[in-house]
């Protein structure tokens, strides 16, 4: 589909403002006797593509889910705009402006892409359910407004041809695209993708990228996502934070962080 | 409103008159978020007065170039008018093209503009603009994506309207008396053959070409402002241009854009045009689609489904014909119609189709009948780009499957000494562009144009067609070689996609298959066939019994006509990749580059001739960004037992 496949997003190019967005501060996660995440911190700027990344099993999907409320860490503290919280519910992450992928796609697979999508503005919803049971009045003027936003994620991620389509029935890159395209719906300031290229193809991959980039440059998102693909991670982050044991081994640029020692010694292995 | 001459012999001066006459009936629709939008012919007026005064503030001046790169919307059928109104000529590219394509017809026709779709061709353009000194500026009609362009000359469709709205009404007299210099002799369009063989040429077709040719064409199926059309075939295809942009100037229908290229058949399900134009392949392939999900249809459903397309079968065209059906037979097609054929319509989105053609390959005498059989008025045409479209065509209730039908109003046909078809017409071209000696060779002074095409009237004064002049060969027995008629038999089995015939010089004729990756995927999902990619399943030695079973058809088929005889098929593969167009291996229109092929395919088309039952190969492959790689396989070959030729055995007794 894209005939550009280098310099998509120029590391660093000065798209995240500054601002401090997130930030997770000396955070551990045990469960049990296992650590999974020890005294990690690290900031989220607005505006930024912030990768996490590291070998199985070094606590990415973990640190995603203590940032959207999944889990709760025994220790340490999390900065959202601001906001120091302790303990929070996912929905309420959600309500407060996070949305997430998963690295199983997790959709209803029996509801067609309009539907799925259209699942994720419930909470932007106010009409109660009495009067969404009445559907005539202020209840479908509401749903009009919220299908005009759902017909604009549609078309951003040009998955027109498969609205009416149940999404099991879906090949995996679009599925994948359909779980963006419902995260994006609750019009996100931080959206949280865990491994959004996972078993995809290099022309899905590329497809992918450029939705990432541009959901960031258009809608002005906010990303953090985990991937394993270096090249993608290279060419889409701003900043990247890297995680190893369930410790932070290396944070900065896409290239500091490609020479740093740690970093190569935890993907090659160093003999001990 | 002042239109200059006054005659109506540009497509601006049509625009004008529409706006005038059928002010708020529908002159184009496009789905957009979910919706049709639509425009009525006053507010195209306004579209594309806005777009081309912007254009002409950037400094469009008449004879400019303009190139139109996209898919179909609306914004880029408007760019014609738009640059038409000025006196500039609209050239549209394939959009499909990668940028090696473009730059040659971008070069060859001096572009100085470029109003393209979104930022994939911003990116393809960018990749060339150092080749293109002439290009001064790049329209982008889809915004996203573009935020971080800095680039000078890049300017948006939308803003440029906005600038042009802003001239309003100062700037109207002098628009309009642009209008008014037009004249119907002047250079209309430029539109680029795709080319069989060469570098693509430069069509150039006068207001004059197009404006009569559509007006024909109009009244010949009596079209109106009335219809309605679904545009969904390339810009750059003369095709197009006349069915979604002349024909609806002239008559005033409304042109219908779909949402997106995947989104045609759904489109044209909610739209159900009534005017519908489609090359056989698309006819083919919804057949296919109809096919393969009776398959999985329930069983009672199947039986109903078999046995009204029986009924149809037997008296459906004598019905669609005005023949005399008796009363029982009429009353079960009705019946049919209520329960199968009318649904069937409703679904592949033909229930209000008035006329449907098809053009540009021959169609399987069996799908042909298929559509005509349930009701639907499928007609034929045979053109070409140099003839604004048309030559020949069928007239309402003089059909078959082999003809392409009589001269269109006002064109004369003469077959030469060697069997190939010639036209004469108000349509035919001015010139190849910068090609004069292209010119001569295909356009005689008296205006008689070649069309390449082998072929001779019957005695209805229908023509047929036999095969392109040039590709019809001689094997070393001196037997006629006709390499597309043996091609098209094959496809008409839905299970092949593609067939390459060789034999030009040769001892014997042998083919290269391409499976139809739906049915064939369908029929070993049923037959527990398990595969891994579409090599696999093509190389999959049940798969080959399936074709050898039809190239034993077709060439049971050959035996039986006296000419081709000699013709049938000894040995055949099946290729191990699709044939692409992206790989130069099928013109954008879909069509065989047959020179190319044989160089490609040399070690196994050496196999075929060789004995030799099986044959490794590695063929390099081109993704659509242009990048390389390469894919490599066995192929296995099959051995033919060719039949008795009848005419033979008559001759024997």
């Amino acid at each position: 589909m894209n005939a550009h496949d280098s310099t998509l997003h120029a590391p660093g190019d000065g798209i995240a403002n500054g601002a401090e967005l997130l930030r997770v501060d000396n955070v551990t996660l045990r469960f049990g006797g296992v650590t999974a995440i020890e005294d990690i911190s690290f900031d989220i700027l607005k505006g930024e593509i912030r990768a996490i990344i590291g070998p199985n099993g070094a606590g990415k999907t973990s640190m995603l889910n203590v940032i959207n409320g999944f889990y709760h860490p025994q220790e340490g503290t999390i900065r959202f705009r601001g906001d120091t919280r302790t303990k929070m519910k996912p929905y309420e992450a959600a309500a407060s402006g996070i949305a997430r992928t998963f690295q199983n796609v997790a959709l209803f697979t029996g509801m067609s892409t309009l539907d799925n999508i259209m699942s994720g503005r419930s909470l932007k919803m106010n009409k109660n359910f009495i009067t969404q049971m009445f559907y005539y009045g202020p209840a479908r003027d509401e749903e009009i407004a919220h299908r005009r936003r759902v017909e604009e994620i549609i078309d951003f991620l040009e998955i027109a041809h498969i609205r009416r389509q149940p999404v099991g029935k879906l090949p995996y890159g679009l599925q994948k695209r359909v779980e963006l395209g419902r995260a994006l719906a609750l019009e996100p300031d931080l959206l949280l993708l865990d491994e959004p290229m996972a078993g995809m193809n290099l022309e899905e991959k590329e497809d992918m990228s450029r939705f990432i980039v541009d959901v960031n440059q258009q809608f002005g998102t906010t990303i953090a996502l985990i991937e394993h693909d270096m090249g993608v991670v290279m060419d889409l982050a701003d900043r990247v934070v890297v995680l190893d044991y369930g410790k932070k081994i290396a944070d900065g640029e896409p290239a500091e962080v490609q020479a740093n020692q740690n970093v190569i010694d935890a993907y090659l292995g160093v003999p001990h | 409103m002042a239109t200059g001459s006054g005659a109506l012999d540009t497509f601006p001066k049509y625009l004008l008159q529409n706006a005038k006459k059928f002010g708020t009936r529908p002159a184009m629709r496009h789905k957009d978020y979910g919706i049709w939008q639509t425009w009525t012919w006053l507010q195209m007026l306004d579209e594309v007065r806005s777009f081309s005064l912007g254009l002409k503030d950037l400094g469009v001046k008449r004879g400019d170039k303009v190139a139109v790169v996209g898919s179909n919307r609306p914004r880029l059928y408007w760019t014609f008018p738009a640059v038409q109104a000025l006196g500039g000529v609209p050239i549209p590219v394939y959009a499909d093209s990668v940028a090696e394509e473009m730059v040659y017809v971008l070069q060859h026709a001096e572009v100085r503009l470029a109003v393209v779709q979104d930022q994939e061709q911003v990116d393809k353009l960018l990749s060339i603009k150092d080749q293109l000194p002439n290009l001064e500026y790049i329209i982008y009609d889809w915004q996203r994506g573009m935020g971080d362009y800095d680039e000078p000359f890049l300017r948006d469709y939308g803003k440029l309207q906005e600038q042009g709205r802003s001239m309003m009404p100062g700037a109207e007299a002098d628009w309009l008396a642009d209008i008014g210099e037009g004249k119907g002799e002047d250079l209309s369009v430029m539109l680029y053959t795709s080319g069989t063989t060469g570098k693509p040429k430069g069509v150039m077709l006068s207001y004059d070409n197009l404006v009569i040719s559509s007006k024909n064409a109009n009244s010949f199926d009596s079209f109106d402002e009335n219809d309605e059309i679904i545009a969904y075939l390339p810009l750059a295809w003369v095709g197009d241009h006349i069915f979604s942009y002349g024909q609806s100037m002239t008559a005033g229908y409304c042109v219908c854009c779909p949402e997106s290229p995947d989104t045609v058949t759904e489109n044209r399900h909610e739209i159900a045009p009534t005017y519908f134009f489609a090359p056989p392949r698309v006819f083919e392939g919804l057949l296919t689609q109809i096919t393969v999900r009776m398959e999985d249809a329930g069983k009672w459903k199947q039986k109903m489904f078999h046995y009204f397309l029986d009924v149809a079968n037997k008296v459906g065209e004598r019905i669609l014909n005005g023949d005399s059906v008796s009363f029982t037979e009429r009353l079960k097609y009705t019946l049919g119609d209520f329960l199968v054929y009318g649904p069937l319509k409703n679904r592949l989105g033909m229930s209000r189709m008035k006329v449907g053609y098809t053009a540009g390959e021959a169609i399987g005498p069996e799908i042909f009948r298929f559509y005509r059989s349930i009701g639907l008025n499928l007609k034929q045409l045979y053109g070409q780009t140099e003839a604004s479209v048309y030559i020949t065509a069928q007239p309402d209730g003089e059909i078959s499957a082999d003809t392409v039908g009589t001269p269109s109003p006002d064109v004369e046909i003469d077959i030469s000494d060697s069997g190939e078809v010639l036209y004469r017409s108000p349509g035919v071209f001015m010139g190849y562009y910068k090609n004069d000696e292209a010119t001569a060779e295909t356009k005689t002074k008296e205006g008689w144009v070649h069309t390449g095409d082998a072929g001779f009237l019957d005695s209805n004064g229908h023509l047929r067609i036999i095969d392109r002049a040039k590709d019809v060969g001689k094997l070393n027995n001196g037997s006629m070689f006709p390499p597309k008629y043996i091609e098209n038999k094959l496809k008409f089995f839905p299970n092949i996609k593609e067939a390459v015939a060789i034999g030009n010089g040769r001892d014997y004729v042998a083919v290269m298959l391409n499976i139809d990756l739906q049915p064939v995927a369908n029929w070993a999902e049923r037959n527990n066939i398990a595969y891994g990619s579409y090599q696999e399943l093509a190389n999959h030695p049940q798969v080959y019994d399936m074709m050898a079973e039809h190239v034993d058809q077709v060439n049971a088929d050959l035996a039986s006509e006296e000419r081709v005889a000699g013709a049938q098929i000894h040995r055949f593969l099946v290729l191990h990749k699709e044939l692409d167009a992206d790989d130069g291996e099928l013109t954008r229109t879909m069509k065989v580059r047959r020179t190319l092929i044989n160089e490609r395919y040399d070690p196994l088309i050496e196999a075929l001739y060789d004995g030799s039952s099986e044959k490794f190969v590695e063929t390099e492959v081109v993704f659509e960004d242009g990048r390389k790689g390469s894919i490599s396989a066995t192929v296995q070959i099959r051995e033919m037992a060719p039949h008795a030729p009848f005419a033979m055995k008559e001759a024997a007794e």
